[in-house]
């Protein structure tokens, strides 16, 4: 059983319980005729949105200020039942904004444009082709699926905070006390955490799942554009051909899936 | 032999009855923490290890300084250090159980922790450190019971154990490089993401382990019959003075190549840390207290007449003790995340709870080491005809 709920954490994206799990799980059980398939397989749900690799474009010309910005912060952080707290110290953001300067630091200088240099940036997990989150982890608990994104298992962390200190993107965060008194109004479409564990962005698999964008690209009013960057004819790639574009820190070798059009 | 422990002088039943009293001042607040979560300390979304992590890490650089006597003695036959090796290999025992229980405390899902067995993952270093500290500690514990059973029946210890002794030697060094791997190979942490991290490391530990074990052996020398002897005092003292030589040596060579390259994602901590970043500095006093202190030790030291007065000698090891303490236990973490990737700067400071815990923590230590201690000092008077 456990093994089967991971296996279809990694395969239909359903990030956490398994909410909403039935509609998109169809077992084989490896009962009579199928005796050659004794483990049980899990099939993609009929309208799941696939790629090989999932990857998002910021369109920065769009932005004028922060107030175009908000609304997808605000859609991600309700649906995902982030908490809010007083105390800066237990903070958890999956999305937030940040100037070019923090956003960019390698890459800023003193005479970066008036737009660029008060634009505010949005800043989300990169979910990186080598992500370093992953690599440190010693339970599995954040994990790549086949199609890029990188995942958290809330019940397998044992807040080591490794990943953490790994990220050279600063997208994670943790959750330093019981985060459900702290969150707004409850969505029971998606689980929520408990204290001592880490979480980060994890580009809505869970509406991917279900054929539905991500929540901050729906908000974005064509800000962001997600796709799938192996796939040449898709928008992100279309989008990439046309304009130059920078990902954050790229002499790491991470390989971040966020672009952002400056 | 464990029944020694159990019978004492006044003054060791109050030793213990203090340092009981201590861990349960901190168990309350562990528990405090477990309900609350990792809270109630001052660690952050930025800086996400704080006191206990560095704790943790100051500690298995003592743990594995062990191996400056077990070494000597084993490979060179230099006779001398085989009157204080189990003393050397119990403070190794009771500095390994630290640095597990500084882990553990650290855990945000403490009742969690075997899924780092059920689910060992070879490309996290957590998981090889889990293995190596294990395995440092159960080498120590089975060396040193072995060798001092052997040493009350007067006979030589089993042939078995010299391969053991032996794996011990670069076991000790692993316990310490593994640790510095942790930090040192993290893509985005310039402060840590150096190849000398795990020399460095090394030598902070063969400086503060011997030096503690210098004041250790003057202490039981004061309260015990035992005496482990003037020359194995003045040859650590020689061990930790080219220790924190090499060590302050080790730093420069990151100074320079941090300076004069002017790379800022490696410069910025250490200016945060010896000067302050952008109007933080909470730790610029200590650091810079750190390198005084070393620096007064390595002249206390080096120069043999200071080196050979034992006043002097005790003056020099507190040093030396506590400059890498803060040098490791102090800066060595929360350097490494101020200023955070996204070159913010949010200083950490543990807090009440935080520090009481970490006491607590050491008060463990110090409890299983004096048992330890007292069951090898007593076999040792009884052999010497003293008790
Ligand atoms: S905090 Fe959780 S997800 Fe992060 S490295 Fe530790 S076990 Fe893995």
């Amino acid at each position: 059983m456990k093994s089967s709920r991971r296996k279809f954490l990694k395969i239909a994206g359903v990030s956490a319980l398994g909410l909403g799990a039935k509609p998109v799980l169809d077992v084989l059980a490896a009962s009579g005729e199928h005796e050659e398939t004794s483990k049980p397989e899990i099939m993609k749900g009929k309208d799941a949105l696939i790629a090989k690799r999932w990857a998002m474009v910021v369109d920065t010309r769009k932005i004028e200020s922060e107030e175009d910005l908000k609304p997808m912060i605000e859609a991600c952080h309700k649906i995902h039942n982030v908490p809010e707290f007083e105390n800066k110290n237990h903070e958890i953001k999956w999305i937030w904004l940040e100037e070019f300067k923090h956003e960019f630091p390698t890459q800023e200088h003193e005479f970066v444009d008036e737009r660029v240099k008060h634009l505010p940036f949005l800043t989300l997990c990169n979910h990186c082709q080598n992500p370093a989150c992953v690599r440190v982890c010693p339970t599995k608990a954040t994990f790549k699926r086949e199609d890029g994104i990188v995942l958290m298992d809330f019940h397998r962390c044992i807040g080591c905070r490794f990943c953490m200190a790994a990220c050279p993107y600063g997208s994670r965060s943790f959750n330093f006390r019981d985060p459900r008194p702290f969150i707004k109004e409850t969505n029971p479409e998606f689980p929520t955490r408990t204290k001592g564990v880490v979480e980060k962005c994890n580009f809505c698999a869970e509406r991917l799942a279900v054929g539905r964008m991500p929540a901050c690209v729906e908000a974005s009013n064509g800000v962001l554009t997600f796709g799938d960057l192996d796939d040449p004819e898709s928008e992100v790639r279309k989008l990439l051909k046309a304009n130059y574009a920078i990902r954050r820190k790229p002499a790491l070798g991470a390989g971040p899936s966020v672009f952002y059009i400056i | 032999m464990l029944e020694k422990a159990l019978t004492g002088s006044k003054r060791y039943y109050g030793w213990m009855a203090a340092l009981l009293a201590v861990i349960s001042v901190g168990f309350v607040c562990y528990l405090w923490q477990f309900r609350f979560g990792l809270g109630i300390t001052g660690m952050s979304r930025d800086v996400s290890w704080g006191f206990y992590i560095a704790q943790f890490t100051f500690l298995v650089g003592v743990a594995a300084s062990a191996v400056m006597v077990v070494l000597p003695y084993y490979l060179h036959d230099y006779k001398a250090f085989g009157r204080i090796t189990i003393l050397g290999e119990f403070l190794a025992v009771a500095s390994v159980t630290m640095c597990i229980l500084f882990i553990f405390v650290d855990l945000g899902q403490p009742i969690r922790v075997m899924n780092v067995l059920l689910h060992p993952t070879p490309n996290s270093i957590l998981f090889w450190d889990m293995i190596v500290l294990n395995g440092y500690l159960l080498l120590n514990i089975v060396i040193s019971w072995k060798v001092l059973e052997a040493e009350r029946n007067n006979v030589a210890p089993p042939k078995w154990l010299k391969p053991f002794i032996y794996i011990s030697i670069p076991w000790a060094v692993s316990i310490h490089t593994v640790t510095a791997y942790l930090y040192c190979g993290l893509p985005g942490r310039g402060f840590w993401l150096t190849a000398i991290l795990a020399p460095r490391f090394l030598s902070s530990a063969f400086a503060a382990g011997p030096a503690l074990l210098i004041l250790l052996c003057m202490i039981v020398r004061k309260f015990t019959k035992f005496d482990p002897g003037k020359e194995q005092i003045q040859s650590l003292a020689k061990v930790v003075a080219y220790a924190i030589t090499v060590n302050v040596f080790f730093f420069l060579c990151e100074v320079f190549v941090v300076f004069y390259s002017k790379i800022p994602d490696h410069m910025d901590h250490l200016i945060y840390l010896f000067v302050g970043l952008h109007g933080h500095g909470v730790l610029v006093p200590w650091m810079w207290a750190s390198m005084i202190l070393m620096v007064v030790s390595i002249i206390l030291l080096v120069n043999p007449v200071t080196r050979k007065n034992e006043t002097v000698l005790v003056a020099a090891c507190i040093t030396v003790f506590v400059s890498t303490w803060i040098d490791k236990g102090l800066g060595m973490i929360s350097g490494g995340f101020v200023p955070n990737p996204l070159h913010h700067v949010n200083e950490y400071v543990p807090t009440v709870p935080e520090i009481l815990i970490s006491i607590a923590v050491w008060a463990i230590g110090f409890l299983v080491l004096t048992v330890l201690y007292k069951i090898g000092v007593t076999v040792k008077e009884e052999i010497a005809g003293l008790a």
